[in-house]
Formats: structure tokens, C-alpha cells, sequence
């Protein structure tokens, strides 16, 4: 056993980290959210040109990475500065999607996302699917070389930020069925795409996208026809692994900063972290966080898995996370009292990220369930 | 035992409700239902309905204006206020400092702003905290130094809610600065426009900016505005807290919370099933269901006792816990139950446009500003670590 990082990834850390300590204050962050910006596009490029992008994708793409712990060592960095900037959908989910399916002349947008001159969205989630990633409704009709497109897709990450959205739509089957699940590339500019921006309650944006008879070339489909589910099932298990690693450097930042504070807030004439009500409590919340640590552990080593066992570390870490993020998030802000639910101190913005997390891909419950059929079957 | 209302308990309790079912604005109804943001005309106009009724001081005597119900009749009136969504009572100026006047302010300061109060003229904050001055109030540092009739102030207070919204606020000041912390304190009356007070928002977590920090500088305030006696303030302050928190128990608040996550589950789909059928969630749903069964009797329980005068003293610390908790539980379900659709911020929505897209589930959209909002209650009103110590103190004499 070797919980050591290679020494390529503990450069990248050490990088990274690095880098967004100097560049990314909270500050600044909260500046750009008050004008109204989904992100800072000069820190974006500057991330692109310290290779982050290219860790996320294998070598054959033209990455330097793309492996489980690659994706937990960039998103806990990102994590821990409250990074908002477009990564997940666009390298993670979408780039995702390009490098398992795509086609030679496909995959050369995946060089242009690790340059940081395109950005890439992936649209899925419908209004009514919830969590489901079988539930599509949107539908692809082809015919005469071409794709008809129609549906809504909602939650869609940095949606109105993109230059191309990879959409999934049915083919053939009725709206839960795995099989008839096709991938489309779609500029934004497409004629009938309407895309609707908003801010999320944690900083990062979405849009909802819809689609009214989006006429697409038939070289437009990733892969073949109906078969795309798998892959967005192990794109989504990249993207999960991402934000378990993003909610990680969350806690440990909200954690970082709730120390320094017992430390120093005083009230009955001596710091509150010599209460002993409130070391104890530290001290469990510092257990959960080692745990959220070896849950991310656990599925960044599996996720290269036969897909059974792959699943039962999404399914088990997503859940975990989801209770420690909880416990975290809302201990943190207790702890600092009036001081933690304010706007303008960083805490505040690490309890929302931290509960958002929760929100994507599956909440508690959901993998919870899932996590009992999978071991089930 | 018994646990049933009595006849005359239950004929108060229809009129409470035909009274609601006929005089709560329609629209208001809706944005409280939908836990979207209240403006200070929306709570004005739901204070002077029920001022026409004389139902808005139900703890003050007849002879002020007051509905004078005793303790049982107050609950029944918030559990059927809340079921029927409408806006909660801004409690500073009714129940923190008008008790505080009826015991220990002059009659002259009683027929002057008691008065004020119900017909709403004056909007009252609660200026008690300071940055270095939370869990432990005594150490608050604002000083307020005699000169001739007036007291010249000069100070800072934070985390006065809706204090945009007030012309007065009611503050503890140093007024001996030598003597033991608790003993150099005294309550002043406040007028928010004399020259030298400013008033800066504080934005919370829910993006709302519901808080304030308010600043004195040498603000002179008439010394006729003294409630009681000089340096006698912290006996006064503390009357006050023990108002403050029996309200915090919310047990109206959370049974409309739990009729509301009740009929989201029933509504919402998720997995293919009904997210009530989701064995997972309607298991926590349930428990916090149970946990409230019991805590409302509990809460009964202590009303009934302060009901034959015995005071509440240190159960309201134990309700305050339980019933924070409760209610964080039933926000915290609510978020859950809106799924992804809880993610998106749409302040405009919740200021009542309807020009944003909203998507999902109507509730969805206050459901994780809210959550976030309702983590304040474990802090405020005396912090439940605070709340701890008493019932150890206390009960446990430990
Ligand atoms: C939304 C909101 C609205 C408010 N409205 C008002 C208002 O209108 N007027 C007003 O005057 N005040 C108001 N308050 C202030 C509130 O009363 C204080 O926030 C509260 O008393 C806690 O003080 P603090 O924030 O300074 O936290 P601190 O006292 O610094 O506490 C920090 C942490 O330490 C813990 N702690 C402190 N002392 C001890 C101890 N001895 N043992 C164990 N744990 C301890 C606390 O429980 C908390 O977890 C409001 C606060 C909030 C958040």
C-alpha cells in the first residue's frame, strides 16, 4: 500500500495550490459575483495554461493525466479556494464524453478545452429527471443525414458559458429505459437552442437549455445510436468523484478557517475553543473529515473498475460525503456563531458549496438506495 | 391527565380560524406558503389587520390594547396562524420590549409608546449584541456618558434584524464603567433618526441582508428615555431574553413546515416512486415527525405549568434546543425533497417577480435559502451551547 501521491500529482498540488492562494482570494471572488459574471476568464486561461485541464484528460488525448487520483488532486485544490470557474461540465462531464466516444475529428475539441479556448457543456438533466441519468425525454430524429432535436435541459453547468453543448436525447425506447440514449455536439448558436442563465445559491452558474427541432448533421452523434448510457454513467462517475474531491477541500478549508477562529474569538474573557462543548465537537468533525478523505480515496482508486464495483464506491462515497458535508457544513457555521452566516466571511461560501455538492449527481438518500440494490445484485 | 382541549379552548380556536380564513390576505398567504421574502409593507399591513381585531398584543393587559389570552390560548393562536401561512409577528417592539415596559418602565413611558406600537407607528430593533459582545452580552462596551438631561452615546451594535426597517431600538449601554461587568449596565430608548446613528446591512448566507450593524456616534438621547433605573439593566435584559426564547420553541412554525414537506413528498417524483415511498426519506420524515409529537407536548407541558404561574425558567432552554433543531431538521428536508432544483439562487422570484426561470417544483426555489437562513436559530437568542450550560446549571446543578 502507498497513500503517497506520485510525484508528478504532488507537483501539481503543490502547483496549484500554489497558484490559487495568490490568485484567487475570496475578495475577489465575491467582486465577481456581485457583477454579475459566471467567471473570471483570465484565472480560467491562466489554470488552462498551468496544464489543469490537461490533467484531467489521458495521454492519448492529448492529456497528461486523466485518472482517478489526477481528478481528486485537481478538484480538492479547487475545492479548497471555492473555484467557480467552468471545469466539471466542461472537462470532466463533456471532454468526458468526447474522449470515450468521440471520433478522431471529435477529439480535437478536447485540445482546444486543455488550452482553455473552447468550453464545452454537457446537457442531461431534465426538469423532471431528478437524479436518474436513464430518465431522458428529449428525443433525436433522424433522417436524410440529419438529427431533429428537441427537449429541455435543465441544471445544465456553465450552459450559457459554452461554445458547444454535448446533449443527450432518446433515440428509440420510452423515458426510463437505458437503451435508445444517444450523444449529440451542438453548437450553442444553433438554430432553436435557447439557452436561460442563472447563479447558483453557491456561486457557480447553470442554464437551462432548450431545444425546438435543432436541425444537427448525423456526424454531430458521439458514438453509435442508443448506446450512450455507459458512457455517461462512467462520465458521471468522473464528475461525481470530482465534487467528493472539491466537497473534501471544502470541508477542509471550512475546517481550516473554524480552528483559526475557536482559536481566536474570545467571549467570557478566553478563546471559545477552550470550551470543552466545542473541542469535542472539533475533534468529531475532524474524524468525518478523515473519513470524507478515504471515501474520495476509495473511489478515485476504483474508478477504473469493472463497472459493478465501480459503482458501488459512487454510490458509497456520494453518500458519505453527503453526510459529513452536512455535518460539516453546518457545525463550521454553528461554531462561529453569528460571524459564520455572513456573505462577506468565506466560511458562509464553503457551507453552501459543501451542501450544493449534495444536490448533484444524487443526494444522500439516493445513493444510499442505490448503494443497497447495488450489493443487492 | 387529559389531554384534550377544553370546550372554550376549542370554540377560540374556530374563531381563530375563521378569522384567518377571512382576513389574511390572499397574495401575502401565498408568499409566506412559498417562503418567498416579505417587504415592510407586507408585515405592516398583516400588523394593523390584526390590530383591528385586538389580537396583535395577545400577551399584553386589556388595558393597553392587549388581548390579555393566557398562555394556552397564545399557542393555539400561533399553531393556527402558522398552519394558514400567515407572515410571522415581528416580536421586538410587541413581545421583548413592551413586557419589559409594563414591568419596569414609568406609566408615562407606557402611554407613550405602547400605543406607538400597536398602530405602527414605530418599528423597534433589539440593539443587545456588539462585535465583542455575543454569548457573553455582558461584555458589551457601548457607553452612554450623562451630560445634563441627555445621554450622549457612542458605540456599535450588530446583528439587528430588520433594523432597516425600525425608527427606534432598544439598547443596553455601559453606563458605570468601573462597576462589575452585569452591574454598570443600563436599558436606553433609542430614536434611530438623531443625528450621529448609522445603520450598514449585513448580508447572510441566504443572500438576504435580514441583519445590521448599527453605529453611534455621540448620539444624544434624552435621559427621560432611561427605562427603570441607571445601571439596573442587565435585570431588565434578562426579563427580556426569557420572552424571547419561549417563542423560539416554533411549534406552529414547524407543524406548517412538516404539512408542507408532507405534501412536496407526496408530489414529488423521484426514482419512479413517490418521494414519500422513498423508505430512506419518509423514515427521516417520520422521525422528525415523532420528535415534533412529542416536543409539542412538551411544549404544553412547560405552558401549562407557566399557565399556574410557576415561571418557565430553564425549560424554555430546553424547548429552544428541541425546537431549533426540529425546525433545522424540516428545512434540511425541504432542500433535500427539491432535489437538483433546489441549486439555482433567484433572489427576483423570491421577491415576488415572476420574470425568472422556474423551473421545478414551487417550493424549490426558497428551499436552500431558507435551510441556510434557519441555521441562525441555534445561534441567536442566546447560542444552544449557551442554552446547555443554563439546563446544567439549572436542572442538573451541576
Ligand atoms: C440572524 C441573526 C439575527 C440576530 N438578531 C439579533 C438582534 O436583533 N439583536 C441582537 O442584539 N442580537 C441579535 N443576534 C445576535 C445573537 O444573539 C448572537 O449572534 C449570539 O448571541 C451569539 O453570539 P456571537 O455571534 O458573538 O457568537 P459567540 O458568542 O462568539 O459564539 C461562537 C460560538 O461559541 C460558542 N460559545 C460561546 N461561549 C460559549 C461557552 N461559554 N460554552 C460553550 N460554547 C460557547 C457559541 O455557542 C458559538 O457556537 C442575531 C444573530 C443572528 C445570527
Amino acid at each position: 500500500m502507498d497513500f503517497n501521491l506520485t510525484e508528478e500529482r504532488a507537483l501539481l498540488r503543490d502547483m496549484l495550490q500554489r497558484f490559487l492562494s495568490e490568485n484567487y482570494s475570496h475578495e475577489e471572488r465575491r467582486k465577481l459575483l456581485a457583477s454579475g459574471k459566471a467567471y473570471d476568464t483570465s484565472i480560467f486561461k491562466e489554470l488552462a495554461d498551468l496544464g489543469i485541464f490537461g490533467a484531467l484528460f489521458r495521454e492519448a488525448e492529448g492529456g497528461l493525466g486523466g485518472a482517478g487520483f489526477d481528478i481528486a488532486v485537481v478538484f480538492e485544490e479547487l475545492g479548497r479556494a471555492g473555484v467557480i470557474e467552468p471545469i466539471l461540465g466542461n472537462a470532466v462531464l463533456a471532454g468526458g464524453l468526447i474522449s470515450e466516444l468521440g471520433t478522431g475529428e471529435q477529439k480535437t475539441l478536447i485540445g482546444d478545452v486543455i488550452a482553455g479556448q473552447k468550453i464545452l457543456a454537457f446537457a442531461h438533466t431534465e426538469p423532471a429527471s431528478r437524479y436518474d441519468l436513464n430518465h431522458v425525454t428529449a428525443t433525436a430524429k433522424a433522417g436524410g443525414g440529419q438529427i431533429t432535436l428537441s427537449g429541455t435541459k435543465a441544471h445544465v453547468p456553465n450552459g450559457a458559458q459554452a461554445d458547444m453543448i454535448v446533449v443527450s436525447a432518446r433515440e428509440a425506447g420510452t423515458d426510463w429505459d437505458e437503451k435508445g440514449i444517444s450523444l449529440f455536439l451542438v453548437p450553442t448558436d444553433a438554430k432553436g437552442v435557447t439557452i436561460v442563465d442563472h447563479p447558483n445559491v453557491d456561486g457557480t452558474s447553470a442554464a437551462t437549455i432548450r431545444f425546438e427541432n435543432v436541425v444537427v448533421d448525423e456526424g454531430a452523434r458521439l458514438g453509435a445510436s442508443g448506446v450512450a448510457f455507459a458512457a455517461i454513467e462512467t462520465a458521471v462517475a468522473r464528475a461525481t468523484l470530482a465534487v467528493c474531491a472539491e466537497a473534501v477541500g471544502a470541508m477542509e478549508a471550512a475546517k481550516a478557517l473554524t480552528i483559526e477562529y475557536l482559536k481566536e474569538r474570545k467571549q467570557f474573557g478566553i478563546a471559545i475553543g477552550k470550551f470543552q462543548a466545542l473541542q469535542h465537537r472539533m475533534a468529531d468533525l475532524l474524524i468525518e473529515v478523515e473519513q470524507a478523505r478515504s471515501a474520495v480515496i476509495n473511489l478515485a482508486g476504483h474508478l477504473e473498475a469493472p463497472r459493478a464495483l465501480r459503482e458501488r464506491h459512487v454510490s458509497a462515497t456520494k453518500n458519505l460525503i453527503g453526510r459529513a458535508g452536512a455535518l460539516v457544513a453546518e457545525e463550521t457555521v454553528q461554531l462561529h456563531g453569528g460571524i459564520g452566516m455572513t456573505d462577506e466571511y468565506a466560511l458562509s461560501h464553503f457551507a453552501r458549496r459543501i451542501v450544493m455538492i449534495d444536490h448533484l449527481f444524487g443526494d444522500v438518500d439516493h445513493h444510499l438506495e442505490r448503494f443497497i440494490s447495488l450489493n443487492a445484485a | 391527565m387529559d389531554l384534550s382541549y377544553t370546550p372554550e379552548e376549542e370554540a377560540f380556536r374556530a374563531e381563530v380560524r375563521s378569522f384567518l380564513d377571512e382576513k389574511l390576505p390572499r397574495q401575502l398567504k401565498e408568499k409566506v406558503r412559498l417562503g418567498k421574502r416579505l417587504t415592510k409593507s407586507d408585515m405592516e399591513s398583516w400588523h394593523a389587520i390584526l390590530n383591528a381585531r385586538g389580537w396583535l398584543a395577545p400577551n399584553w393587559p386589556k388595558e393597553y390594547g392587549g388581548a390579555e389570552w393566557d398562555a394556552v390560548q397564545r399557542m393555539i393562536f400561533e399553531e393556527e396562524a402558522c398552519l394558514a401561512h400567515a407572515p410571522r409577528i415581528v416580536p421586538f417592539g410587541l413581545s421583548m420590549l413592551a413586557p419589559v415596559l409594563l414591568a419596569f418602565g414609568s406609566e408615562e413611558q407606557r402611554q407613550h409608546y405602547l400605543p406607538r406600537i400597536l398602530n405602527g407607528e414605530d418599528w423597534w430593533c433589539q440593539g443587545y449584541s456588539e462585535p465583542g459582545a455575543g454569548s457573553d452580552l455582558a461584555a458589551l462596551k457601548t457607553k452612554a456618558v450623562r451630560d445634563g438631561d441627555h445621554y450622549v452615546v457612542n458605540g456599535q451594535k450588530t446583528w439587528t434584524t430588520l433594523g432597516q426597517h425600525a425608527n427606534w431600538i432598544f439598547c443596553l449601554v455601559r453606563t458605570d464603567p468601573d462597576a462589575k461587568k452585569q452591574e454598570g449596565i443600563s436599558f436606553l430608548l433609542i430614536d434611530m433618526n438623531t443625528p450621529g446613528v448609522t445603520v450598514r446591512p449585513i448580508v447572510l448566507i441566504d443572500g438576504e441582508a435580514e441583519v445590521n450593524e448599527v453605529f453611534f456616534d455621540d448620539v444624544r438621547v434624552p435621559a427621560s428615555n432611561l427605562v427603570g433605573e441607571e445601571n439596573k439593566g442587565w435585570t431588565y435584559a434578562k426579563y427580556l431574553l426569557t420572552h424571547e426564547r419561549t417563542n423560539i420553541a416554533g411549534v406552529g412554525f414547524s407543524n406548517a413546515a412538516l404539512a408542507t414537506l408532507k405534501h412536496v413528498a407526496a408530489s414529488t417524483q423521484s426514482g419512479g416512486k413517490s418521494l414519500d415511498q422513498n423508505p430512506y426519506f419518509a423514515a427521516r420524515m417520520a422521525q422528525v415527525e415523532i420528535d415534533l409529537m412529542a416536543m409539542a407536548t412538551t411544549n404544553l407541558r412547560v405552558v401549562s405549568a407557566a399557565a399556574k404561574g410557576q415561571a418557565p425558567g430553564a425549560e424554555s432552554s430546553m424547548l429552544k434546543i428541541k425546537g431549533t433543531v426540529i425546525r433545522q431538521e424540516l428545512s434540511s428536508l425541504l432542500r433535500r425533497a427539491a432535489g437538483p432544483d433546489a441549486m439555482p439562487f433567484l433572489p427576483d422570484y423570491l421577491d415576488g417577480g415572476d420574470n425568472v426561470p422556474a423551473e421545478g417544483p414551487e417550493h424549490a426555489p426558497a428551499s436552500a435559502p431558507n435551510y441556510f437562513n434557519m441555521r441562525k436559530l441555534s445561534i441567536f437568542g442566546g447560542s444552544n451551547e449557551i442554552q446547555r450550560t443554563i439546563i446544567t446549571k439549572a436542572i442538573l446543578e451541576l
